[in-house]
């Protein structure tokens, strides 16, 4: 027992120094004004410090074998003094901003949601609680993901942030600023995935919204600015949803913790803080109405949408849901998120398959991913939430590597456009493999994401959520659709091309080639990850043991599928398949001027050949199909906040 | 229970392709009679792939040839897997995964009818794979199980509670088994759509694995036609042969009816076939249960 | 297996007035129905064994016919359809017309006919298939030598109608004794300890003069691949 503790005490250390190392190193970067080799040796080591501490506390969490532990923190005064002390601070910065830019409306966001909150803790009226800090395997899971996709993101930050300035002049060089930044983010993701008082959480909350912010306005363009109080308000707005769940469950139900919430007792008047922070983990996670913040993101450094986009900041908003979703199995509530998930997941596939930015396509396949994830927890089923956490998982991993490579090409070859990756696999073949690697993992058949998505069918039939299905069954079509074609641009190939020059700098490849064997390894470990990590998260969640979702025998299968793929390619340069076979030129209807790319035309003369993409706007473009979206999810949340809030009161 | 597992699908391996062949020859025939004309010999793909066999190989890029093979062993794969008695989702994905390796093969010889038709095949796909995903889903519903071990040992067949599903099935598989209305990607025998779309730029050796790999894919087509005929009952079995004999003789007059549409009317026609009839049949059952 | 019971043809239109044109579709039709033979008209030649020509080969078209006939994988048989096709016909004397498809391509089987009678066009079919067997026993042959493995990727096409002129035109057709002849000389090359330059590739039914870059260019190429081999 009291090896326990004292295993529960180092724990504890290492989860503060979790917390505060970032906000330290933050600090340290900050002061390294210009980009050195001190600065990128700071950055290595610290971020590998950080990663080792989570995988610490991670494994320790994980192994242990009760969880129930790791909770600390029973009374606090000083540190809820910094909370709220941060709060103000944070409320102060956007009130400087907003009037610095003359965007009026986000001051209201924040004082909406920031003061009310004060006047609750200050008076008072908060309730105090049990604990403050509490470590289960959930928390533990995020941890890996944390501290391994966020911090090799923030390695490959360092060389990163050289090059776009090499590349982009115009662009004031605050690349310490933004360094610092990252980490700033990623100190208050491991306070919040730490924290169980709902008013701790609050304030990691508004802390991630406002860092968000401020990295997409890095650039200081009008677009950037214009994106980023985008950003800034669609979260704030959440948080103002937060802060009202916050008080309402303080101030009605005497609720602090987020872990008492999620084992209370079901009753209407639980469901409306239960929804209120649900809607403002919609707006987190840029679920539609709300994904445009997530699109605008876009116009900052790849870094930060990486960040933004795979680790981090969309991942709070489902991490949220799936804390809350036992509580939702079966409400109105739950339905309605899984169907605005559901919705999100298809309409964002379809939007995917129109739009040829590279960056974006991956920003509506984050969107259209988390959707699935988001109806996955709505369900609150165990196999949902099964899905849902093997989803975040495989997410996180491929989505980092995805975005981290397209910003590698886009320095070597100035373009991130999908169709200027024509013949990749020629031009640069190291990161083409890299992309194919990615992008198989996203839709894939034996790959993670594929996987989880299985699972998550079987848990909407289960649940009976007929329009679940057909919008996943649809979404997968359209998903398919815009990843294929993607993956067939990479792998054209282009006769009598060159190489270009790969200019990736090695801090960036020690961040992609991590993740690309973690690809790899996770599709194999997938069983274990299942038995040792998902598993133990839903017997905490639900109490008692869990059947496996998936069976052993499909498991097998799965490893079988895996290893041929990876066999394949091997055994084809050894058995020389294809060697023998006599080149010729692809056929242009006997016309070919003699390198695949050019004809003659009828004129006689020589003309360039090029095969674009189908994008089929006419169809599903942005111009006709986002609007309609946007009405018909705010039109949900709306009938979903009205409907339970109202109801209940 | 593996060990016999792994027979039923070295039987598939070992069989299909005579079965696949011959009903691809039986379609041929069929073909011509529909057109008045006396058609090819019954084992006429036969002799075709023999002599693809033996000819030269001709390769734009040697990853070509990685791609095709790929496309043929997780073709035999997929059909292995449920003949063998596997999960009909995984299947299904598999599935899936084998027809992209055929794409990126057409898309790797940067030849614009291949690439056109590659195009086009992803978009077949993406109108089929809904139906394929709720065909398992249908007959999850109805039996309770994705495991085909499982599913061949229902009390009533499962075309009683899933007639929905049974024809969107069959409508998809105008698409899958590449039939006129819809074999906008590429097109058997004597129709032609841009030149030969997405197996242009394959040849020789290669065009023959893609040949085999059709057959492979046509006999589990048609077995997936079966399941739904299927029940624990040994009888049922004869009735799931007429059933596909019907289905089968169905696809080619459909293919001999119709002229080739546009893909938008295929994307729009094939969605609403599913909707209507897969979607609401999911619905009455949902509600039944 | 026999590879006469599935020759698929490739019909190439070289500058016909469209009547032997209406006769090789006329093959198709209820009425004679090739398909009975197991023929199939691809329109790909790199599906195609036989290669149907109709019409005499003018500046424009001889390069596609080329093209066309180097993208057929061998063993591969070409057939003129029609008086045209088989020496230029009544538009010999044309300005524009270099001649049969002779002039371009190595013909196995000449079929005559204003327009050829698609009962003609049949027999010619099974003619050349006879030629098709036979030309896969000496494929089997050269296989062994290795000829297969000439980049026709490698040779370019840059040919417009404006400046045609034989003397100058490079993309050579290769055919299979041309190829035969590489493979040999190849082999002896490779015998020896200093490779020395390779002979061109022999000129194809007078298309190809002797002198030409790119063909030498392709032989040179072959002779390293053999030796790295």
């Amino acid at each position: 027992m009291k090896g326990a503790n004292t295993l529960a005490n180092q724990v504890l250390n290492v989860v503060n120094f979790l917390i505060l190392f970032p906000f330290i190193m933050a600090i340290i970067i900050f002061l390294l004004k210009k980009a050195s080799p001190l600065r990128s040796a700071v950055i290595i080591l610290g971020g590998f410090t950080i990663m080792a501490a989570a995988i610490y506390v991670a494994v320790n969490v994980l192994m242990s074998g009760d969880t129930s532990q790791f909770v600390y923190l029973e009374h606090v005064e000083i540190p809820t003094y910094i909370v709220i002390g941060g709060e103000v601070f944070l409320m102060c910065l956007v009130c400087f901003l907003s009037i610095k830019y003359k965007k009026y409306y986000a001051i209201l966001f924040s004082l909406a949601g920031t003061i009310p909150v004060l006047w609750m803790d200050l008076t008072g009226r908060a309730v105090e609680g049990g604990t403050h800090l509490r470590i289960d395997t959930m928390s533990a899971i995020m941890y890996l993901i944390v501290g391994f996709v966020g911090i090799l993101i923030c390695i490959y930050a360092s060389g990163y942030m050289k090059d776009y300035h090499h590349h982009h002049t115009d662009v004031a060089d605050r690349s310490n600023y933004f360094i610092a930044l990252m980490f700033v983010f990623l100190g208050a993701m491991f306070g919040l995935i730490s924290s169980d008082n709902l008013g701790w959480i609050y304030f990691f909350w508004e802390i991630t919204s406002v860092c968000s912010f401020l990295m997409i306005g890095y650039t200081r363009t009008q677009e950037a600015i214009d994106n980023s109080f985008r950003a800034l308000w669609m979260n704030l707005l959440g948080g103002c949803g937060f802060a009202a769940g916050l008080m309402y469950s303080n101030m009605q139900l005497g609720i602090a913790n987020l872990s008492v919430l999620t084992h209370t007792e079901h009753s209407a008047v639980l469901m409306i803080p239960v929804t209120l922070f649900a809607f403002a983990a919609l707006t987190k996670s840029a679920q539609f109405p709300f994904s445009r913040w997530l699109l605008g993101a876009m116009v900052a450094p790849t870094p930060s949408s990486a960040l933004l986009h795979s680790a981090t900041m969309v991942k709070i908003g489902v991490y949220m849901l799936i804390r809350l979703s036992p509580v939702m199995f079966n409400t109105l509530t739950g339905i309605m998120i899984t169907v605005i998930g559901g919705f999100t997941f298809f309409a964002a596939s379809l939007l995917a398959i129109t739009v040829s930015d590279g960056k974006k396509v991956l920003a509506y396949s984050t969107i259209s991913n988390l959707g699935l994830i988001t109806a996955c927890a709505g369900t609150g089923t165990q196999e949902g939430i099964w899905a849902a956490i093997m989803l975040v998982m495989f997410h996180a991993v491929s989505k980092s590597l995805l975005f981290q490579t397209v910003g590698d090409i886009e320095n070597c070859m100035h373009s991130r456009d999908v169709e200027d990756m024509h013949g990749l696999i020629i031009k640069l073949p190291r990161l083409a493999f890299i992309m194919i690697i990615g992008i198989c993992g996203m839709f894939m058949a034996p790959f993670g994401m594929l996987v989880s998505k299985w699972a998550a069918l079987k848990s909407f039939v289960d649940s009976g959520s007929v329009w679940l299905v057909l919008f996943l069954v649809f979404g997968s079509g359209s998903t398919l659709f815009y990843w294929a074609k993607w993956l067939g641009k990479i792998c054209t190939v282009i006769h009598q091309s060159f190489e270009l020059e790969d200019i990736t700098p090695r801090s960036e490849l020690v961040s992609i080639f991590p993740l690309t064997t973690m690809i790899i390894v996770m599709c194999i470990a997938f069983p274990w990850m299942s038995s040792t990590m998902v598993q133990p998260a839903l017997n905490e969640a639900f109490g008692g043991f869990i059947a496996d979702v998936i069976g052993m025998e499909d498991m097998i299968i799965m490893i079988i599928m895996v290893l041929m793929i990876f066999a394949i390619p091997f055994g084809a340069r050894f058995l020389a398949i294809g060697k023998n076979a006599k080149m010729t030129m692809s056929y242009v209807a006997g016309v070919n001027a003699g390198d695949d790319r050019h004809y003659i035309d009828s004129f006689g003369k020589e003309r360039a050949l090029y095969m674009s993409n189908w994008y089929m706007e006419d169809l599903f473009g942005e111009k006709k199909l986002l609007r309609p979206c946007i009405y018909v999810a705010t039109v949900l949340v709306a009938v979903m906040v009205i409907v339970v809030v109202g109801g209940a009161i | 229970m593996t060990v016999e597992m792994i027979i039923k699908a070295v039987i598939y391996v070992l069989l299909a392709p005579f079965i696949g062949g011959t009903l691809a020859g039986v379609d041929r025939v069929f073909a011509a009679r529909m057109q008045g004309r006396q058609g090819p010999p019954l084992f006429q793909p036969f002799y075709d792939v023999a002599k693809l066999l033996s000819k030269q190989t001709t390769v734009v890029n040697s990853i070509q040839v990685l791609f095709v093979t790929v496309y043929l062993i997780f073709t035999i794969f997929t059909g292995a897997l449920f003949f063998a008695g596997g999960d009909m989702l995984l299947v299904f994905f598999a599935l899936s995964m084998s027809e992209v390796m055929l794409v990126l093969a057409a898309f790797s010889s940067n030849g614009p009818y291949s690439i056109m038709g590659a195009q086009r095949e992803l978009l077949q796909m993406m109108c089929y794979e809904p139906m394929t995903l709720l065909v398992a889903i249908g007959f999850y519903y109805a039996n309770g199980s994705f495991m085909v071990n499982d599913l061949i040992k229902a009390e009533i067949p499962a075309i009683v509670q899933i007639p929905g599903f049974f024809i969107g099935f069959v409508f998809i598989l105008i698409i899958k088994l590449r039939k006129s209305p819809f074999d906008l990607s590429t097109s058997h025998h004597m129709h032609q759509e841009m030149v030969k779309g997405l197996t242009t730029d394959l040849s020789g050796g290669n065009l023959a694995l893609v040949e085999i790999a059709e057959w492979y894919d046509l006999v589990l087509m048609m077995g997936i036609v079966g399941m739904f005929f299927i029940t624990a009952n040994p009888i049922s079995r004869v009735w799931a042969v007429l059933a596909v004999i019907i289905v089968f003789f169905l696809e080619t007059l459909i293919d001999n009816l119709f002229p080739r549409v546009k893909y938008q009317t295929m994307l729009k026609v094939t969605w609403s076939v599913i909707l209507i009839f897969a979607g609401t049949n999911l619905l009455i059952l949902n509600v039944l249960k | 297996m026999k590879i006469s019971k599935s020759p698929w043809v490739l019909h190439y239109d070289g500058s016909s007035c469209n009547g032997c044109d209406i006769e090789v579709l006329a093959t198709m039709t209820p009425l004679y129905d090739v398909e009975r033979f197991g023929i199939i008209n691809t329109g790909n030649p790199k599906h195609a064994d036989v290669l149907l020509l109709t019409g005499g080969v003018n500046a424009q078209t001889a390069p596609v016919i080329r093209q066309l006939y180097n993208m057929m994988p061998d063993p591969k048989v070409v057939v003129a359809c029609g008086i045209c096709a088989c020496d230029g016909g009544i538009f010999k004397e044309c300005y524009n017309i270099l001649g049969g498809a002779d002039k371009v391509v190595p013909v196995d089987v000449y079929v005559p006919g204003c327009a050829v009678r698609p009962e003609a066009l049949i027999e010619g079919v099974v003619k050349a298939v006879g030629i098709l067997e036979e030309k896969k026993k000496k494929l089997k042959e050269s296989m062994k030598a290795g000829y297969c493995t000439v980049d026709y990727s490698k040779m370019a096409v840059h040919m417009t109608s404006d400046d045609y002129d034989p003397s100058t035109q490079y993309d050579a057709v290769l055919t299979e004794e041309a190829l035969r002849e590489q493979a040999e000389e190849k082999i002896k090359a490779s015998a020896r300890p200093v490779a020395p330059a390779p002979k061109p590739a022999a000129p194809a039914q007078g298309a190809a003069p002797a002198t030409n870059p790119a063909a030498q260019a392709a032989a040179a190429n072959n002779a390293e691949k053999g030796e790295n081999k």
